[in-house]
């Protein structure tokens, strides 16, 4: 593994989506239209707005989902045009690969989710007591948490309809299990420990403590159990990834 | 010997795609003739290492192949082009460029080499095939790697082109490359200074074209194939 090829293929991913210009300007602008569009559907509702606990888990949801989809599609298709074949033929280690790609797809993210909290806290008044760079540091850890499960089950994939399958089967149950419809401490038991070994609700709960008044050692903890799940994703999906094929 | 191939054994869904094959190709140009289906490609990725095999060895300059320091001393091209199509020429060869460690100047020299310098700054998914497979070729060519393995380069290629780019590859081996190409086409077996014939998972001539020709008592390698799969059955 070396930090020039990781960078190189970071670069290049991101060359590529500049190169997709609608592409980009969907990433930014669908994440910030749906916190809006919650909070208008709300808006008639008497009593205290559920837009200001809805919003928070949506924040963290949107980086992971965005993200898990497109790396899945995109890693798929850089098996079938042969250019991942090409690759691994080359003295490229499997790390620089994945993460090049996680790098990348992280500061697009940081993009991203830039915007979607920006909207959220300036125009919306979305209630944040936390600091709003460490909302954005949680978000851009989704992100790669997303990229990561993307890469990791794309290798079980062999075309864009089972990669784009995996959603409802490994993104779904985590988000309803996340703490968004049913606080997790109210679940099952049975839910609620599966819920305890589900990425994304460290993600919701990182985002939760955040704007609630709580402590920043909380939000540190959430965070290190999503950076530990990308870390321990990247390291199955290089497992996965073979330089020699069938 | 450049290539070493002994007791290869490949398998694909429970059929021996490959069954004991063994072959030596030394420097110069050699190419890889036989009809789709027979085991080209799956040969030409066991030499890259890519393939994973099921006995027997490979062995390319002296290392078995796959073998981290040959990695960046094979260029190959694939049968599909292995590029980005959503990139431009240059962007995908600096891109090809840094992950093998070559200097960018190799760039610009590959660019010609293919003949593609008017085209540098187009979008390959907009090019024609032609094109786009010569954008994989110049990716290989990058380094100047000692074995060059191509995949069917010249295919559907205009014959102007195809004289171009076998007289590049001959440019090559003259500068001590070992330059293996296959193809469907038996016109291109005259542009070989050896030959590999091969049908169904087997070597069935391995030779200069003028020897081939020779033994089968043919005029032309594809009459000689003929008289090889029938002198075979009886």
């Amino acid at each position: 593994m070396t930090p020039a090829r990781t960078r190189a293929v970071a670069l290049r991913v991101l060359q590529q989506v500049r190169r997709d210009p609608r592409t980009l300007a969907m990433l930014v602008v669908i994440p910030c239209a749906l916190m809006a569009l919650l909070w208008w559907m709300y808006r008639d509702v008497p009593g205290a707005s559920p837009f200001y606990h809805l919003g928070p888990p949506l924040l963290a949801i949107f980086p992971f989902v965005v993200m898990f989809l497109i790396t899945s599609v995109t890693t798929l298709r850089e098996r079938a045009s042969g250019t991942l074949e090409r690759l691994l033929a080359m003295p490229l280690g499997k790390l620089d690969f994945l993460l090049g790609y996680g790098v990348a797809f992280g500061l697009l993210a940081a993009v991203q989710s830039g915007a979607a909290v920006a909207v959220s806290v300036g125009l919306l008044d979305l209630d944040v007591q936390g600091s709003v760079w460490l909302l954005l540091v949680v978000a851009i850890a989704d992100a790669v948490l997303g990229t990561a499960l993307g890469l990791f089950v794309s290798a079980f994939a062999n075309t864009e309809f089972q990669a784009v399958q995996f959603m409802p089967a490994l993104v779904v149950p985590q988000i309803l299990l996340c703490g968004l419809f049913v606080p997790r401490h109210q679940l099952p038991d049975v839910l609620h420990a599966i819920s305890e070994v589900l990425p994304l609700s460290y993600a919701v709960d990182a985002m939760q403590h955040l704007t609630a008044a709580s402590a920043t050692s909380d939000v540190a903890w959430d965070l290190a159990v999503v950076v530990g799940y990308a870390v321990a994703l990247l390291v199955l999906g290089a497992l996965t990834l073979r330089r020699r094929t069938p | 010997m450049s290539i070493e191939v002994a007791g290869l054994v490949v398998r694909r869904g429970g059929r021996a795609v490959l069954d004991g094959l063994d072959l030596t190709i030394g420097a110069g140009v050699t190419g890889l003739l036989g009809p789709s289906g027979c085991g080209k490609s799956t040969l030409l990725r066991a030499i890259v290492g890519v393939q994973r095999t099921h006995g027997g060895s490979v062995t390319v300059l002296g290392e078995p192949a796959g073998s981290s320091d040959l990695r960046r001393r094979i260029g190959y091209v694939t049968q599909a082009a292995s590029v980005y199509d959503d990139l431009t020429l240059t962007e995908n060869l600096h891109f090809f460029a840094r992950v093998l460690g070559v200097d960018s100047g190799e760039v610009d020299r590959v660019v010609a080499a293919v003949d593609l310098g008017a085209q540098r700054a187009h979008v390959v998914g907009r090019m024609s095939g032609g094109q786009r497979s010569r954008a994989s070729l110049a990716v290989a060519l990058l380094g100047r790697p000692d074995v060059l393995v191509l995949d069917e380069p010249t295919v559907g290629l205009d014959p102007v082109l195809r004289r171009d780019l076998w007289a590049l590859f001959h440019g090559l081996a003259d500068d001590g490359a070992t330059v293996l190409v296959s193809s469907h086409v038996m016109d291109e077996a005259d542009r070989c200074d050896h030959l590999l014939l091969m049908r169904d998972g087997a070597i069935i001539a391995a030779d200069t074209p003028d020897a081939i020709r020779e033994r089968a008592g043919t005029d032309d390698i594809e009459s000689a194939f003929l008289a090889l799969v029938e002198g075979e059955a009886r």
